[in-house]
């Protein structure tokens, strides 16, 4: 059996930002004193000259950002998705969004599994900002492979791009060779007709281990990964409400205006069928190791196989 | 460096500054709302930068390396819209759409819709770091055009404006021209009353600038600081430029309650015959 490789995605991220630096002499990264964590470093050694410590100040940077991408660059923007989508929310909508420019912000440190720093580096809310700037196409990419496409997928589209990375090292299961991403595209992993698990970022690996535990107890549960946050596939999520009848959400984010509301959205005007919705429950994080806190958090394949059973007796 | 304009230039560009002050409150006017006090303290310099200082091209607006303004107190638009009219960007009748539905002309400047306006502004704070993001392209990619950007001087409350500075600063970008409209009025009352933004010339040299100090109606002035940002290396410029809120409106000038209040038809005519009356005298 092969070995399972375990990798941050911040990291497929950093890399994927070098490879795309000898592609597009256009291209340039900007950071805000968080280069090492967020791995935008590698570019900055390998290109200095199109790479720019803004310092902290994260609002500034998304500015900084929109005005070089207003003289035709592709410019990546980075820092924790606490700072990039929080704290210059305002700025990314209004400099960014606003006027429509080629900005890509690389968010690191999403989510509960940020781990010991605790809940103020946390960031379940910006999946939720984000979605309701119009325009914005906003990604959550899974595992290395995934990540990797997506940030070249962002880099080839024209306009505003907000992706969320992890810190945490979290299972490659996409096989490289065969993997094909596109924005706006949901993925079916596994075919199923009793229920459908829609997840998204590091909860799809945890789905999968669930739905191994579903069908040893009989239930057939069909897995879908949404890569793309926005714009969402309303396609494969219709089919999946019509087919299985009962959906399950699983997001490292709020349940509040993640994927879970954006799943509902599509469905309640459609085929409105039960939506359970499995994230951070409107609360704060808190410190610990990031394993030990998603489990804290029901972010675990456990809590997804316990709602699914509730899930199903929903099913009319 | 002392030379003074021409005569007939300096004419020029005032009468022109008189059209600017003109469109600007005939647009307001029609909209029944808008800007009026900042847009009139700020017209003469903006007529400066499009008529004599900036490179831009109205049959091109995007032209590649065309020199760039970023109105980043951009509750001002009524004056950059007339400026731009004047210039030919578009037609001057435009301006009577200002705000209206469907209209070209967004209350805000809108770089997607408007031929000329380079950034969307109109939240404070933000427009001075797109214009540093421009100066910063131009630097890394090894063009040579310049970035000028006008501020309030109530909007140097918003913080990020600092950040910026600083950016600018320890990035030496001496292709950046920051004019700071100083005509002392907020929304709210007198800057220094509200949370004072002085000494503004003091703050910009800690942050890096060279900064000149101006009188922003005197256009010997306003070319002095031009030239002399020019030759300004290894710093960005602000230019510091005391202005009255509401300048060659009689009812207008030195008043807060024409921060952001429209004129009514009465109202209207006073102006009109103000700035008329100010133009004539120019003619005469």
């Amino acid at each position: 059996m092969a070995e399972i490789i375990n990798k941050a995605t911040r990291d497929s991220y950093g890399e994927t930002l070098v490879a795309l630096g000898e592609e597009y002499d256009n291209l340039v990264v900007l950071d805000a004193d968080l280069a090492k964590a967020t791995k935008t470093e590698m570019f900055m050694k390998k290109f200095p000259e199109r790479f720019i410590d803004c310092g902290i100040a994260e609002s500034n940077m998304m500015g900084v950002a929109a005005g070089i991408a207003s003289t035709g660059k592709i410019v990546f923007a980075s820092s924790f998705a606490m700072f990039a989508a929080g704290r210059a929310f305002e700025i990314v909508r209004n400099s960014i969004g606003y006027p429509h420019l080629n900005v890509k912000i690389g968010a690191t440190h999403a989510g509960i599994s940020v781990g010991e720093d605790g809940a103020t580096h946390q960031c379940c809310e910006d999946i939720a900002l984000m979605r309701t700037i119009p325009g914005m196409v906003i990604i959550n990419p899974a595992d290395d492979v995934e990540a990797k496409a997506a940030v070249r997928a962002a880099a080839k589209h024209v306009g505003p791009v907000y992706m969320r990375f992890g810190r945490l090292a979290v299972p490659v299961f996409n096989d490289e060779a065969s993997y094909k991403f596109e924005i706006g595209k949901g993925i079916q992993i596994k075919d199923g007709n009793d229920v459908t698990i829609i997840a998204t970022g590091l909860m799809v690996n945890e789905a999968i281990e669930a739905s191994k535990v579903l069908k040893e107890q009989g239930i057939n549960a069909r897995i879908i990964n949404i890569h793309t946050i926005k714009p969402i596939d309303k396609e494969i999520i219709i089919k999946a409400a019509k087919e299985t009848g009962v959906l399950v959400t699983v997001e490292e984010h709020n349940i509040i205006g993640g994927l879970g509301s954006a799943v509902c959205d599509v469905v309640t005007e459609s085929v409105p069928v039960p939506v359970v919705k499995i994230g951070v429950e409107d609360q704060y994080g808190m410190s610990g190791p990031a394993l030990e806190l998603l489990k804290v958090f029901g972010l675990s394949a456990e809590n997804i196989v316990e709602k699914t059973k509730y899930a199903l007796t929903l099913k009319k | 460096m002392e030379v003074k304009m021409e005569m007939a230039e300096k004419k020029e560009l005032s009468v022109i500054a008189c059209r600017v002050r003109m469109g600007a409150i005939e647009g307001i006017f029609h909209a029944k709302s808008g800007h009026p006090g900042g847009s009139l303290s700020i017209a003469d310099t903006l007529t400066y930068l499009y008529f004599k200082e900036m490179n831009v091209d109205p049959k091109d607006p995007k032209m590649e390396d065309r020199d760039r303004f970023v109105l980043s107190k951009g509750h001002c638009a009524p004056a950059l819209y007339a400026v731009l009219a004047e210039k030919g960007f578009f037609p001057t009748e435009e301006l009577k759409k200002l705000r209206k539905v469907g209209a070209m002309l967004q209350g805000h400047p809108d770089m997607k819709g408007t031929p000329g306006v380079d950034m969307s502004t109109g939240s404070l704070g933000q427009g001075i770091s797109a214009a540093v993001g421009m100066a910063l392209s131009a630097k890394m990619f090894g063009k040579n055009y310049r970035v000028f950007a006008a501020l309030g001087d109530g909007e140097l409350q918003e913080g990020q404006v600092w950040e910026a500075a600083m950016l600018a600063g320890h990035y030496n970008l001496d292709n950046l021209i920051a004019v700071v409209d100083n005509n002392g009025l907020q929304i709210d009352g007198k800057c220094t009353d509200i949370c004072s933004p002085e000494p503004i010339t003091d703050k910009f040299a800690a942050f890096g600038w060279h900064v000149i100090t101006i009188d922003g109606h005197d256009f010997d002035d306003i070319e002095r600081a031009f030239n002399e940002a020019r030759q300004v290396t290894n710093k960005p410029t602000a230019i510091i430029q005391k202005s009255v809120k509401g300048k060659y409106v009689s009812f207008m000038e030195n008043n807060v309650a024409w921060h952001g209040a429209a004129p009514n038809a009465e109202q209207y005519e006073i102006a009109v015959n103000d700035l008329k009356a100010k133009l004539a005298e120019l003619e005469a």
